[in-house]
This record gives C-alpha cells, structure tokens and sequence, in this order.
C-alpha cells in the first residue's frame, strides 16, 4: 500500500473508532434505541479486508456492521441519521443499527438474524457467477454463526456450485457470552472449511497491514476458483452490545487484549517502519473526530420520517 | 460552563438505575474517562465514566437513590462559577412525555333518517327482515313484539340499535281525553312530579305472560270456605315440636293438601298441547312469591311425594333465594299446578289468574275468625276461603268442584296429610 | 382455446417467462435431471442448461436465502420447495427475509423472487407431508401469497408472479395437478390480488380457493339441483385480500360459507367471516359458516384421511344450514 492509502486506512480506523465511542454516548443518552452492537477492537478487520477489494466485489455482514458500512465508504453522516432513525438515514430509519447498508456502494447490509445472510451472500455470488461477472461476494460473519444449519448450507453450496464467496470469520472468541470452546466443536473456526473440502487460512485480525495483505493474496483464488475461508482472530473490548454485563469473561482477559490496540498497533507500525509524523496522524484524528461530531449534527437535525410513510417500501406494487 | 451529567442507558430495556456509589466526591477534579460513579442496573452493577473534564461541583442524587433513565445525577463545572441548580435541572430534557392520543371521538355521522326514508342498501343488497338493525335489536323486538318496521335506527348508517327499541317499549302513549271538564278544587298539599320508571324485564314478562293467560284461557272459577280449626291446631301441635325457623307453614299444608287431591283429578295437573291433554306425571306445586318488583313462582317438585317438614324446608330456601335474587333455574320450572297465597295480608278471598301452560291456580286466602253456627248454636270459628280457577278447555265445573271437596278432605282432616 | 392440465399450465407459464427474460431462473430439488418431482419442469433442463435450471443439495435455508441474494441483485429466482411441508425449514428465510429486506433498507433494493410450493393432502402421505399451512404464509406483510384453483388461472397468476416485482410464494396443489381447464392459445395474464366469481348464484355466498374450488363446485351443481343456487367467489390471491366481490355477494345473499383445506382454527375463513362481519354486518341474516379440515394431523388410513378433509358433503350441509 502506498503512503496515501496507509493514511486513509488509519484515518478510516480512527473515524470507526470515534463514531463506536459517540454512538455508545448516544446510546446512553437514550437517543439510540434498540440493539448497539459496537465493533471497538475489531477495526483493522473490516479496514484491511475491505481495502484489498475491487469495487465490483460486494460485501455483506452480520449486525456489528457499523465498522464494515464505514470501510465500505458510506458517510458518517448517513451511518448516525440511521442510528437515530431518521429519514436521511441510509435505510430511511426503517433499520436502524443491525440494517446500515449502501447498495450503490456494493454494502449489501447490516443482518439481524444470525447466519441468516450466508445464504444470500452465496446468491449474490450466483448471481453473479450467472451473469458471468468477475465480482466476489465477500461475506463477513462471527464464531457464533459458524454452528447454525445456514452456515453449513451456504458452505456447502458454494462449494459444490463453485460460487465466487470469500466467508470471512470474525472470531473474536465470543458469541454472544459462549465462548468458542463451548459453543464450537472445532475451536479453530477454519477447520470447517475442510468438511466442505474448502481452502482456508487463520490470520491475525488485530494487525491491518497482515489482514490486507492475506485478503490480497486470497481474493484472485476466490474470483478464478471458488469459495475460501478465512478465520480472522479479533477481540471485541466492550461487550457484545450496550447492556453486557459481561459476566462470561474475565476483566484482566480484556486488559490483555486492549493492549494490542489495533489502532495503537497501526500507529506504531506507521511511526516506526512508514515514517510517518505524530502530526500527521494526529490531524487525522482531529479530522475523524470533526467528521463524527458533524455527523451527530446533522443527524440530531434531521427529521423523523413522516407518520403517513409508515407504509413506504413495502411494496414496490 | 456547568454541564449536567444524567443517568446513562445501559441496556436497550433499562429504565432506571440504582446509584449505589459516588466514586468522584463534590469538589474533585475529574478528567475524561474517569469514574464517576457505580450504577446498579437489574443485569449487572456498572461503572459510569466521565465524558468531559470539570470539578464535579454537586452530587444530585444521594448513594442507594433509583434515579430513571435520563435524570440528572451530577453537575459538572468550573471551579468558581456558580451553580444555578434549577435552571441546569430544567434545561434537561425529560424522557420524552407521549402525547395521550387526543383520540378523535368518531364523529358520529348519524343522518337521523326520518321515519318515511328508511336506510337503503348497496350494491343490490337486501337488509334482512327488509330492515337495517343490529342482531340484539332484532331479537328484543321480537321478544317484545315492536315492529321493527316503525323503528328510525340512532345507529351508524341509520341502523337500529338496541336503544333505539328499548325506547320505544317505553313510550306507551295512552290517549287521555277529558270530557266532562269539570272545575277541580284547589289541591292543598304540594303536587308530585309525575316520573316514570321503566319496566323491569320481570314486570314486563309477568304482564306479557298474564296478558296471554287472560286473553286465551277460558277461566272459571269455584269458590270454597273450609274450616281451619283442625289445621291450625295441628299446626301448632307439630311445631311447638320443631325448632326456629323450621316450623310449618299454613301453606305447606295447603301445597301438600292440593298435591294429594291433584293425584285423583290428573286433567287438573295438566297442560293443553293443540288437540291433546298433556297430563302430567308428576305434581310439581309452584308457589306465588312476592319479589322485589314483581312475583316469581317457586316450585316444590314432587310435593305429594313429600313430607310436611322436606315441602317447607325447600319452600323456605328457594323462598329466601329468591327474595335474595339468588334464584336458581330448578327453584322456578316446571310447576304443573300453583298456589297463591294471599293469607298473610288479610285477604278474606281472591280470584288468580292461571299461569300458563297450566290447567289451574288456586288462590288462599287468610285464615280468619268468624261466628259460625254449630249445633245450633253461633260460636267462634276459623274459616278459609279459597278460589279453584280452572281452564275450561281442559276441564269443567263438575270436575272441579269434586277436586275442591277432596282438598277440603285433606284440608279439615290434616292427619290424611301425614300418613 | 385448449384443453389443459394445471400442471401443463404451470409448465408452460414457466416456460413462456423463462424464454422471455433471461433474468428468470428455476432452483430446487430435483428440478433439472429429474424433470420436478411433480414433472412440472420436464424438458426444462435439457432446453435452458443447468445454469438456468439448478438441482440444489437438500436444503431449503440456503434455497431461499440464496434465491433471496440473488434477486437482491437483479435476478429473478423462481425458487422450489419440493412440497409447502418443507417450507417451514426456509421460514426464517421467507418472513424474515424475503418478506422484509426491502422494507428494513429503506426500499434500496426488490426482492423479486417466486417460491413455488405445493400444499394439500388426500394422498395418504401422513401429517408431515399433507399440510395446507396456507395462513401461516398469508399473515406476513411483505410477501403476497397466491393459491390458484383453475389451470387458467395457475398459468395467467404465474406468469404476473414472475414479473412482479414483490416477493411472492405461489402455492399449488398436488391433487389439481391433474385437473383439466381451458387456457388461452395467446399470451396473457392474470391480476394478483383480485378474487373472482367462478359461479354466479343467489341464494348464499360461498367463499374458497385451491382444490375446495373444486368441491365446491360439485356441492354447487348438487344444491342446483335442490333449486339451491350458490355463488362461488374463488380467492385466488390471498395476500393482498380482495374482499370486494365478497362484500358485494353477500349484501345479495345474506348467508356465506367458506372452504378451506386448512384447519379451521385461526384459519383464512376466520379473517373472511370476520371482515364480512365488519363490513357488511348489516347483511348479516345468520352466522357465517366455516368448513374446514378436522383439529387433527392427517392420518395415513385411507378413509380416516378422507373422514378429516372437507368433502362435497361437508359444504352441501353447510350452504343448507345457513339458509
């Protein structure tokens, strides 16, 4: 990557960053509703997976999807109207946090139901395969979908379709408040491919540059050969949305983690091996912070959708 | 500048916490991301952080208070400033108030249709009966015999509603022509509001039901005076031997009385169906009971079967269920013969009518001191008078006559009820 | 005009569209190299390719959901489900999924896809392989639910299915397959969520659709004879309902009955009576009668199968006892 897309992905990791924390202030304030699943600690896995894509490859994830919407580059400002439930909001208020999406930007969404868009990743990919594009389907999801009857039927079906789906795991040890080694027979997620006699891999999702340079490597296979797996090991420093109490693990498991900040991790990297300034990536911040704090203006100004557009989008007919 | 700090929401169901500590105290310096204080929720006990930098100048809330979602718990500010508490507490927005719906009363469009234009139906409709009303006023109409044609429905659409026929079962307009204009005297004393009060759905059976009997029964009617002396001595021989509240009654020996005789006249324990005399199996003697408003007949099943003492216990339990309202279906169906008795307000004697779909009635009258003539001789007797009313479809004035003498067996020679 | 068979009109229905938009895509069990386990899509196979007629594994989750990513974007699946059983192993796909992508994005994308299923029992297939769970469908806002009675219908519905560009799952019968119709030699097509009088009568309303179409048309020939005469109003579509000829009928008649295949408890004639009771409660001259299939999962012995499925009967009784 040259100097300029390395400050961008940085600005971009920062940017996600600061809109988990504002969202989180929001939520508290009773001005988010619902669920907030925040992707604080997970940065450097939708950053680096999503830079090596083309802009012809969709990408599609689970409900901790304000990390990934950003990467895919939708406006804070749409990101947090939709957090509010506005009418500006990039689904018109109607979805809220789990449902951002940006189809013009090839961001097929923010699901709710876990593992339930596996099997529409491996559509679009047959879709697409169908018409004879060269796009992959880039399907982001957690350890905890890995066990639900969807997983294995996308799988499988890719598989024996050949479907162009690159199944990225986020595996940040928890699904839910079940770790891994409860939930999962195999507790190294990638091992699953194998029943579906899939390539996979397991890389480290708390460094941005390795994360990119893998996705890199994996996607041209995907779009000539086929599905792969591919187990990103991550962790999530709050809990698995506002209101965890987090009972299922230990305080000083978490310190531990937070100490490979990939944030922290980049910043070094650049400083040290990019040489790159403190100054630099400071304004980035402060040019993150500003972009977030203007999106909570204009979202907090927005309107709410009118009550006669209660039935607005249902139906095309 | 003063900011107020409020109690976050942790969870998306959170409505209230508990502020179990103050980690900061009034007065301290608190930077971002300190800890303000422990907030108890029902899931879990949580840290709040600060979200800016300040002196905290005033704890709102005391440790152990539950403070709602959304209100103040703390003020942060500079040093020195002053703190307007009031205003800072009013400037926070309060968990949004919903605005109670004004629910738009639905504006009834009743067009009162005049009674000549009746609501049409659509779309080649037909209204059942020709008529646009409401299944219950349908079916009190028919109970009570309103044309429903008559009616102007107060319903939506002009549909006749239940009211609408309950008022007119009340309008009973009875023309009152004054011929002989006469001068009437002043009244002295004030006059009386005329009111007027509904009927009961009890009076107006009674009196749909006795209209029928009086307008389709051919009554007649047998008048008897018997001697009472040997009732009432038997009477009181039996209950200085029972105790309060469980002694006979004049009319448990007239119930047993009339069920004993009715064994040998079955056309008088019987109901007219068409062309045939349906002549009951059992003699099942109902009584007239005075009610709030009105009369209900209870009935003694089986009373020539019974004992004295079973007839007035059942009597005096369905009679006090009944004065109470508790009446129970099996107290008042299926008498076959009644007997009313007027005994206890002085009546020397009356005339009842029949209850239908009933051959009979008898009426009592009082017990009552009399001169009477014996050997010769006038002396103090005790007499009662009773009325037999018969139909006279089913039976006739011999037949009748002949039951009121096996009754007055019964009646003057008590002891054949006992055995 | 010709003399088909349903299964001929469905077939063909599909076939017409297929040729007509290459966008317009068949998936499911045994669809290609069998041909349809009900033949419906015999020859299909060898004359569009396997990319446009797809075996899938067994496995109605991903049938579905990948039915679903594809019309997301662009595509129009025409999905199967071997039977309406199976359905319940997609339902988190169909009214989850299919029924609500578009609304919970805001109207960014349609979801065009057709679920063919095929319902009813009669066959001594036993409970889990006899059901018409129809409502259950019907109750969802999102998707439209159709359930045709007639080969002239089936194939005309179809087709306006296909093209629409709302999710809808199209449920078919598997004893109407066999049943004969005249179908139009031209193109044409029928209008989804529109009911429609198959017979004309005056003397009650009867309310149905699918294969109690057909039952109802014999009970209906019978009460003629007795000077009965019935009018047939056949739903067609269940989601959206079309109540207005129903409406309509009954101000005439003042009596309905309604068919269904289904169990009557919190079934389609509940929804029926209790819309006719709302809008035309004024009509009302007895209560709307309902017949339905026995409160129990159909048995595999003939006869007690038959005793729990409405027959001819069962709606001659019922027309006779409204009136």
């Amino acid at each position: 990557m040259d100097k300029e897309r390395l400050q961008e992905i940085y600005h971009e990791m920062v940017l996600v960053r600061r809109l988990e924390e504002e969202s989180a202030s929001l939520y508290q304030q009773g001005k988010i509703g619902g669920f907030l699943h925040l992707y604080i600690g997970q940065e450097a896995v939708g950053s680096g997976i999503i830079a090596a894509r083309q802009p012809q490859d969709r990408v599609i994830t689970a409900y901790r999807d304000h990390g990934v919407a950003i990467s895919c580059g939708m406006d804070p400002k749409v990101v947090m109207a939709e957090l509010l439930g506005k009418e500006t909001g990039c689904s018109k208020g109607r979805g809220g946090s789990m449902h951002l999406a940006d189809t013009e930007l090839n961001f097929w969404g923010g699901h709710a139901i876990v593992g339930a868009h596996l099997p529409l990743a491996a559509g679009m990919a047959m879709a697409d395969q169908y018409r004879d594009t060269d796009a992959v389907t880039i399907c982001m999801f957690g350890d905890g979908a890995t066990n639900i009857g969807y997983f294995h039927e996308a799988l499988n079906l890719s598989a024996v379709w050949n479907l162009p789906v690159l199944w990225v795991c986020e595996n940040n040890q928890y699904g839910m408040g079940t770790s891994v080694e409860r939930a999962s027979a195999v507790s190294e997620i990638r091992q699953k491919a194998n029943g579906y006699g899939m390539p996979n891999e397991r890389v480290d999702g708390m460094n941005v540059i390795e994360v990119y340079e893998t996705t890199q490597k994996v996607l041209p296979k995907v779009r000539e050969g086929g599905p792969y797996l591919l187990e990103v090991m991550t962790y999530r420093y709050r809990g698995h949305s506002m209101g965890d109490p987090e009972r299922y693990r230990e305080t000083d498991e978490v310190e531990k983690w937070r100490k490979d900040d990939p944030i922290g991790i980049f910043r070094e990297h650049l400083l040290s091996k990019e040489g790159f300034e403190e100054t630099v990536l400071d304004e980035e911040e402060l040019r993150a912070e500003k972009l977030i704090q203007e999106a909570v203006q204009f979202a907090e100004s927005s309107p709410d959708p009118a009550p006669e557009t209660l039935f607005d989008y249902l139906y095309v007919d | 500048m003063a900011e107020t700090i409020t109690m976050p929401k942790l969870g998306f169901d959170m409505e209230e916490g508990t502020l179990i500590r103050w980690v900061k105290s009034e007065g301290e310096q608190v930077t971002k991301g300190d800890i303000l204080a422990e907030i108890e929720t029902d899931k879990a006990t949580v840290e709040v952080e600060a979200q800016s930098v300040g002196i905290l100048r005033k704890h709102v809330v005391q440790e152990g208070s539950i403070v709602p979602v959304g209100s103040v718990i703390a003020v942060l500010g500079d040093e020195e400033e002053e703190i307007d508490l009031e205003a800072l507490l009013q400037e926070v927005p309060v968990a949004a108030e919903i605005e109670p719906q004004e629910t738009t009363s639905a504006t009834s469009q009743i067009e009162t249709e005049s009674e000549s234009t009746p609501p049409t139906p659509e779309d080649n409709g037909k209204f059942p009966e020709g008529v646009k009303a409401s299944p219950i006023a349908r079916r009190l109409a028919k109970d009570m015999g309103v044309d429903l044609r008559t009616l102007s429905g107060s319903g939506p659409g002009g549909r006749i509603v239940k009211q609408d026929v309950e008022e007119a079962m009340e309008s009973t307009k009875a023309p009152v022509t004054d011929v002989l204009g006469l001068q009437i005297p002043p009244l002295s004393g004030t006059v009386s509001d005329s009111t007027t009060v509904p009927l009961t759905k009890l009076r107006s059976l009674i009196g749909r039901r006795m209209t029928a009997a009086k307008q389709e029964l051919p009554h007649f009617y047998l008048t008897a005076e018997y001697d009472a002396s040997p009732l009432m001595d038997l009477r009181s021989e039996i209950n200085m031997r029972l105790p309060e509240g469980e002694k006979l009654s004049v009319n448990d020996f007239i119930v047993k009385a009339a069920a004993l005789a009715l064994r040998q006249f079955p056309n008088l324990n019987a109901t007219l169906e068409g062309d045939q005399i349906l002549r009951h199996g059992e003699i099942n003697i109902g009584i007239a009971v005075a009610v709030e408003d009105g009369l209900l007949t209870i009935v003694i099943r089986n009373a020539d079967l019974q004992p004295l003492r079973a007839i007035s216990l059942s009597a005096r339990e369905a009679i006090g269920r009944a004065r109470e309202g508790r009446v129970r279906l099996e107290d008042v169906e299926g008498s076959t013969f009644t007997v009313s008795n007027l005994g206890m307000f002085d009546i020397e004697n009356f005339i009842a009518i029949i209850n239908p779909p009933e051959a009979a009635i008898l009426a009592v009258g009082s017990v009552m001191d009399v001169p009477v003539v014996q050997d010769g001789e006038i002396v103090p007797g005790k007499r009662l008078k009773v009325t037999l009313s018969s139909d006279h479809r089913v039976t006739d004035g011999a037949e009748a006559a002949k039951w009121l003498q096996v009754f007055k067996e019964f009646v003057e020679d008590p002891l054949k009820l006992l055995i | 005009m010709a003399m088909i068979t349903m299964r001929e009109a469905i077939s063909q229905a599909l076939w017409e569209e297929m040729e007509k938009d290459p966008n317009v895509f068949i998936m499911g069990e045994e669809v290609g190299v069998w041909g349809g386990t009900y033949a419906v899509t015999r020859g299909f196979f060898d004359h569009f390719g396997p990319e446009r007629v797809r075996d899938t594994p067994i496995a109605e989750g991903v049938i579905v959901g990948a039915a679903n990513g594809a019309a997301m974007t662009g595509l129009r699946p025409v999905a199967e489900l071997m039977t309406i059983n199976f359905a319940f192993l997609a339902m988190d796909q169909i009214v989850n999924h299919s029924a609500k992508l578009r609304i919970m994005f805001g109207g960014q994308f349609k979801v065009p896809i057709v679920i063919r299923a095929v319902g009813g029992g009669g066959r001594q297939l036993g409970a889990t392989h006899s059901q018409t769970p129809d409502v259950v469908f019907a109750h969802f806002p999102g998707i439209k639910v159709i359930a045709p009675g007639t080969p002239y219908d089936a194939k005309g519905l179809l087709k306006s299915a296909i093209r629409e560009d709302d999710p809808v799952m199209f449920i078919e019968h598997a004893t109407l397959y066999q049943s004969r119709g005249e179908v139009p030699e031209e193109e044409y097509l029928e209008p989804i969520g529109v009911s429609k009088v198959q017979r004309p009568g005056r003397d009650v309303t009867l309310i149905t659709y699918s294969k109690m179409l057909q039952l109802s048309m014999q009970a209906a020939e019978q009460l003629s004879s007795e000077g009965i005469e019935v009018e047939i109003i056949d739903l067609r579509t269940l989601r959206p309902l079309d109540m207005e000829p129903v409406i309509k009928s009954f101000k005439r008649t003042n009596r309905a009955v309604i068919v269904e295949e289904g169990w009557g408890t919190f079934g389609i004639g509940s929804e029926i009576a209790s819309r006719i009771y709302e809008h035309a409660f004024d009509y009302v001259d007895a209560p709307i009668k309902r017949v339905a299939q026995k409160e129990v999962p159909l048995p595999y012995n003939r006869e007690l199968e038959q005793l729990a499925l409405p027959q001819v009967e069962d709606i001659v009784n019922a027309v006779k006892e409204v009136l």
